[in-house]
């Protein structure tokens, strides 16, 4: 973007600096060079909207006062004027091109994702967000951490009610990242205002998207396209730090990612798979089968009390592993390790009357993804 | 380029046609109760069911936005389940488009566009018994899924695949059946009214003589069938991946759920001007009564009305600036969306312009025209803002979106659709509708909307998702405004029903021409207008000839 149209954007953005940072009524100006520009732009097609909607309702209502018949008004007859009529069609076209130019430029700006400094994969799935940052071995998911509890209005409501996640996506400050974004199941939308990013993630679809941050911070988002009944529950959380810190935080996830896949060789206990697996049920199962396993029928099956999950085992781990397709239980293979996967298994099966008492084994589970 | 006559006559002339041509429709054998209505082929009949059964469903619209409305009032899940509350927002939105907004402008159209091309009824009355009673064989369908295992849809009325096919609840398939029945009955209504306008004219009046509310309607119906075999199509696609096996939406069988969207808003936006062009045409009918002067630009509202028209089949894509769209396609359908304000602004222009020295005065019908320029104008402002592209990506999926589309649709849409019940209430019950209750229902509405819609802007640019059944807290004190506006004004359409009803039952006598300002043909035949008018045409004047 450049000098006019930028000089003309800061103007309107520093003139409206006040009302928008005193309140959270207005669009966040943000912390990237991208959502100032956004913001510059909605500030000046609101004041354009403001201008031309005092002149049109001015000589609306003026002649509302000034022509009422009960005052003996008594009605001109001109009905047309050829100049007039051009004039304010003319008017209009000219002041949508001042906008255009600069909005051009801007989603030009938007569209460029070419030499980013971090790729990071952003995957929406019902109902939690799933970060890769590629070329690094570091994943997780990213889920809703405001209890059920404050939801239902059982225990007061934190400051951060239903904007706070378990995992936050870590970025570094300076830096170009872009986002690859894509979707396992049905349509959701990654959109965190400050950043001014929102992207539909769809399935079969790589979208692009790229974000450089300028400060420091916790910023916070959520899906905004619907996509199930838990819609209102996936929140975005993204916390912004110096680079350095950001080196730090990568090595420690890199580190922590090799000590689980050591775990999968070794034999687990059974208490050790039940406290993993209870974490692991909560965080990813419970949206859909319910937090006692009961399950919401006819959409999702019981898992509390089910005759073939208890008797057949091998059923059981395939249905984990690979999902069912063409419906909404999604395939694990790829997004829980295999840790993750035994120890969820081991915790249905021995839970809510499911008295089997397998432990069913990480290797098991790896050995069962590889064939 | 046709010359700029006004659609205006000589009311002598065409009420002692009326006059003669009322004598001898005795002779129609009635069938009595609930058969007469089954079997009526009588256009002011069939107005009168379309208009009841929108009523009807605008209250059970209603009732749904209120339940929707009733859960967001505190933060926190109080009332209903999330499941639920989906089921709630997408019914509401169904009912509201296809059986509330569309049925009252196809009653109008049948009851005035007669009366107002001087027609004795619509070119097929058999048909037109048809396209009413597919309509509630169409909605109890709808409405019964709420009942179906596994509730209904819940998708939003937009019923993005795949959330709306492989994710959706069983009941989905009935839902498709409903659409279609619905569609159909869109369809066969649409071809009525043109072939109605094109052949059955009184003689004289040529296509520039026409009330605009003929000229919008005339419009709209191609627009209508233009576009609802392309929903048509989108939802037999969807019925296909649903119950056999193929996968146009589905990406894992190398489907794409894009290109839904892409048929789905092929016909959705289309769909929003088919809510908005009668509602124009309303409204330049009620503001030159009332300011007793001839519609400024009578020319340029139809050109306007049909560029909006065309215009409106290049824009669809701006429902979709953060799919992923590549860059040429963001920019084409920015630049066209921009477009389509400026026809849409010489509307504006237009109506300000008829009231610049008038000679106004405030009766409910007025009123309520007026609040329809000043509030459908807000729409528009906060739509062209949502038009620019880079802006869209903060705006989309919002409450800001929430707000545009309900400044358009209810202050827009309904408030023009009340105008018209308000203005045409005398020539179809013969009594002026009563004007202290009208004038408080207005009052009450205009509060009621702005409260209920207003603040819907901050929660939107404050950062609010729209389809939540839950919010953060920083919404709450917005939601809280909205809540309380909903319930007032869902309230206040109460008065609305007794004020029709007390006018169908009685109240102070109107003449022929029920308004002093009134042009049009219909104010030529009796108030009430008789079962049967203009059996034989009348002859159409000029008021203005050779200007
Ligand atoms: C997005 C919702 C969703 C999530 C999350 C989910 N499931 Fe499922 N699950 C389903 C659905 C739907 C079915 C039924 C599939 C079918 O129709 O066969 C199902 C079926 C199952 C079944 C078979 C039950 C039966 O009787 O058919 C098991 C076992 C199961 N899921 C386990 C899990 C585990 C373990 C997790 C967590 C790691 C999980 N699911 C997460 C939706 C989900
Ligand atoms: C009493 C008046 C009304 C109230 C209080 C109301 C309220 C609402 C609310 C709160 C939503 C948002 C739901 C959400 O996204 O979470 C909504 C959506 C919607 N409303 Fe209304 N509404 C009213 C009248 C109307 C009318 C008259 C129309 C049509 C002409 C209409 C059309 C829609 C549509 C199309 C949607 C989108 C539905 C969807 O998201 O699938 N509404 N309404
Ligand atoms: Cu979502
Ligand atoms: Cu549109």
């Amino acid at each position: 973007m450049r000098s006019p149209w930028r000089w003309l954007l800061s103007v309107t953005f520093i003139a409206s600096i006040p009302q928008a940072q005193a309140s959270g009524w207005n669009m966040p100006v943000g912390v990237t060079d991208i959502s100032r520009d956004i913001y510059g732009l909605h500030m000046t097609i609101f004041w354009v909207c403001v201008v031309i909607g005092v002149i049109v309702f001015g000589v609306m209502f003026y002649s509302l006062f000034r022509y009422r018949h009960s005052k003996g008004a008594k009605a001109a007859h001109f009905h047309e004027h050829t100049s007039v009529e051009v004039l304010w069609t003319a008017i209009p076209v000219v002041i949508l091109i001042g906008m255009a130019v600069p909005a051009t430029a801007t989603l030009k700006n938007m569209y460029d994702t070419s030499q980013a400094d971090l790729d990071i994969m952003i995957t929406g799935q019902q109902w939690r967000w799933r970060y890769e940052y590629l070329g690094e071995d570091v994943a997780f998911t990213s889920n809703m951490s405001t209890p059920w509890e404050q939801i239902r209005g059982e225990e007061p409501r934190g400051e951060h009610y239903l904007l706070d996640v378990d995992e936050p996506l870590v970025l570094p400050i300076n830096r170009k990242v872009r986002f690859l974004m894509t979707s396992d199941d049905v349509i959701h939308s990654w959109w965190v205002p400050e950043l001014a990013v929102k992207q539909d993630t769809i399935p079969g679809f790589i979208n692009e998207n790229w974000v450089q941050i300028n400060e420091p911070g916790i910023y916070r988002g959520q899906c905004a396209e619907l996509c199930g009944v838990n819609h209102a529950f996936m929140p975005v959380v993204v916390h912004a730090v110096e680079e350095d810190e950001f080196e730090v935080w990568l090595a420690e996830r890199k580190e922590a990612a090799e000590q689980e896949a050591m775990g999968i060789d070794r034999e687990w206990e059974l208490a050790e798979l039940m406290e993993r697996g209870e974490a692991v049920y909560r965080a990813i199962c419970s949206s859909c089968h319910q937090p006692e396993g009961q399950g919401a029928p006819p959409a999702f099956p019981a898992l509390a009390n089910n005759e073939q999950l208890i008797s057949d085992l091998d059923w059981h781990i395939d249905l984990v592993v690979n999902g069912v397709s063409g419906t909404a239980m999604p395939a694990f293979r790829s997004t829980l390790n295999p840790v993750e996967i035994a120890a969820v298994v081991t915790f249905t099966r021995n839970s809510w009357g499911n008295d089997t008492g397998d432990a069913v084994q990480p290797s098991t589970i790896s050995g069962w993804i590889a064939q | 380029m046709a010359p700029k006559l006004p659609p205006q006559h000589s009311l002598q002339q065409s009420s002692t046609a009326v006059a003669g041509g009322q004598s001898h429709h005795e002779h129609h054998a009635q069938p009595k109760g609930i058969m007469r209505w089954l079997l009526t082929t009588n256009h002011k009949e069939i107005g009168s069911l379309y208009l009841i059964f929108s009523l009807v469903m605008f209250f059970i619209g209603g009732i749904f936005a209120l339940v929707v409305r009733a859960e967001l009032f505190q933060p926190g899940l109080q009332l209903v389940e999330p499941e639920f509350f989906n089921q709630m927002t997408t019914m509401h939105g169904l009912i509201m488009v296809f059986a509330a907004v569309m049925p009252a402008f196809t009653g109008l159209a049948n009851w005035m566009i007669p009366l107002q091309i001087g027609a004795p009824d619509m070119a097929l009355p058999r048909l037109n018994n048809f396209s009413f009673w597919l309509l509630p064989v169409a909605f109890i369908l709808l409405l019964s899924t709420l009942l179906m295992p596994g509730g209904g849809p819940n998708f939003g009325w937009t019923f993005y695949a795949p959330l709306s096919t492989t994710y959706a609840p069983p009941s989905t398939t009935f839902f498709i059946l409903a659409l279609h029945i619905a569609g159909i009955s869109s369809i066969l209504g649409a071809i009525n009214i043109i072939a109605t306008i094109l052949n059955m004219r009184a003689p004289g009046m040529r296509m520039m003589d026409m009330p605009l509310f003929v000229w919008t309607w005339l419009i709209t119906a191609f627009l209508l069938i233009a576009v609802m075999p392309v929903l048509a199509g989108v939802i037999t696609m969807m019925l296909m991946d649903i119950n056999f096996g193929t996968s146009f939406f589905d990406a894992a069988g190398g489907g794409d759920p894009v290109l839904f969207q892409h048929l789905f808003w092929f016909f959705g936006h289309p769909e929003v001007y088919i809510m908005i062009l009668p509602a124009f045409g309303i409204v330049s009918a009620i503001i030159p009564t009332f300011a007793r002067k001839r519609l400024f630009g009578y020319a340029s509202m139809v050109y306007a009305t049909a560029a909006i028209a065309l215009l409106s089949f290049l824009v669809w894509a701006h429902h979709m600036f953060v799919v992923g769209l590549p860059l040429t396609a963001e920019l084409f359908f920015m630049y066209s969306t921009m477009l389509i304000a400026v026809p849409t602004g010489v509307k504006v222009f237009n109506w300000v312009t008829t009231l610049f020295r008038g000679s106004i005065s405030f009766e409910p019908p007025m009123l309520f025209a007026l609040a329809f320029v000043v509030l459908f104008t807000i729409g528009g402002f906060s739509g062209l803002m949502l038009a620019i592209a880079p802006a869209d990506f903060q705006y989309h999926d919002t409450y800001f979106v929430v707000a545009h589309f309900h400044y358009v649709l209810v202050p827009g849409a309904i408030f023009a659709i009340m105008a018209g019940v308000y203005y045409w209430l005398p020539k179809w019950t013969g009594h002026y509708p009563h004007e202290r209750l009208a004038q408080c229902h207005f009052w009450c509405s205009v509060v009621g909307v702005n409260l209920t819609f207003f603040p819907m802007h901050f929660a939107g640019l404050a950062g609010m998702p729209r389809r939540i059944p839950d919010y953060a807290l920083q919404f709450a004190d917005f939601n809280m405004l909205s809540s309380i506006g909903a319930f007032f004004f869902g309230v206040s359409q109460l008065i609305f029903v007794l004020v029709v009803v007390l006018c169908v039952k009685g109240g102070k006598k109107a003449p022929a021409k029920a308004w002093e300002g009134a042009e049009d043909l219909e104010w030529s035949v009796p108030s009430p207008a008789p079962l049967h008018t203009f059996e034989t045409p009348p002859v159409f004047h000029r008021t203005h000839p050779s200007e």
